[in-house]
């Protein structure tokens, strides 16, 4: 199964600053949303929506650890029509999700667990894509923009 | 690096210094578990100021410290959450309606005062 969630990504402009975290522990979780959050102060997300990212893209690398072993985080800067903000691309070359939109149902989750991350992490972003393929792995793209009226 | 507990009293302190890996907050939620018995503790703070995010994983664990330290006749608070941190966990849907919070160390340690006090009462009438 493989299909968007929320529509396919929008014409986005790389900016040119371009980060890529390999995730394969708990300390790479922590690496990779200390750099989004870095990224983002830089762009100039205000502090409240630079923590969301944070805490997205945390919920996002420990899905990898836990659930795949490995993966990659990267991290860039994006811009449209004047928009400043923060793409993740996390992927990993897992078993799969069979059915992503289960996946992304509150309580669901296939490690037993409270299965609150993923759509935690989506209700932080202003994007949230999941694409999956059983066999081939999994790819999550989300982009938290920065708020109107801060030039 | 570990977290520091300090005994302060009856109470506990854990100082968290920095942002804790998954393996980090295990640590600090066994040591916690540990040395409430170790030290008879009728309290326990964690002060959280300096965590950069409270996501699931973080949420869950600070909530099983905090209903065991119940079951084992002691309360505990959480202090410091930060107000970024705070409205990106509501925004996230991670509750903590029975777990005890407060501002900062110094109402964490007046919350733990009256707690204890209000037990004692209990326990003298």
């Amino acid at each position: 199964m493989s299909f968007w969630i929320v529509g396919p990504p929008k014409e986005q402009t790389p900016m040119g600053d371009e980060v890529l975290v390999a995730i394969s522990s708990d300390m790479d979780v922590v690496r990779a949303r200390q750099t989004g959050r870095s990224m983002a102060t830089q762009v100039g997300l205000s502090r409240s929506e630079a923590t969301l990212l944070a805490t997205a893209i945390s919920e996002v690398a420990r899905n990898i650890v836990e659930y795949v072993g490995e993966g990659q985080i990267l991290l860039c800067t994006v811009n449209l029509n004047g928009m400043e903000g923060i793409k993740v691309v996390a992927t990993d070359s897992g078993p799969g999700i069979e059915n992503v939109a289960t996946a992304l149902q509150d309580g669901e989750s296939s490690g037993g667990r409270l299965g609150l991350g993923l759509p935690g992490a989506r209700r932080l972003m202003d994007e949230f894509h999941m694409v999956s393929k059983v066999g081939e792995g999994t790819t999550v793209t989300m982009t938290k923009w920065k708020g109107p009226g801060r030039g | 690096m570990p977290v520091p507990i300090l005994k302060q009293g009856h109470y506990l302190v854990a100082s968290i210094q920095d942002a804790l890996s998954d393996g980090e907050v295990l640590e600090l939620q066994e040591n916690l578990l540990k040395q409430i018995g170790d030290f008879r503790a009728r309290g326990i703070i964690v002060d959280v100021t300096a965590m950069d995010v409270i996501d699931s994983f973080a949420s869950r664990s600070l909530r099983t410290v905090a209903l065991t330290t119940r079951l084992r006749g002691a309360e505990m608070v959480i202090v410091g959450i930060q107000p970024d941190v705070a409205s990106a966990m509501v925004q996230f849907g991670l509750l903590m309606d029975d777990i005890n919070t407060a501002l900062n160390l110094e109402e964490g340690l007046e919350f733990l005062d009256r707690w204890t006090a209000e037990r004692a009462d209990a326990d003298g009438g």
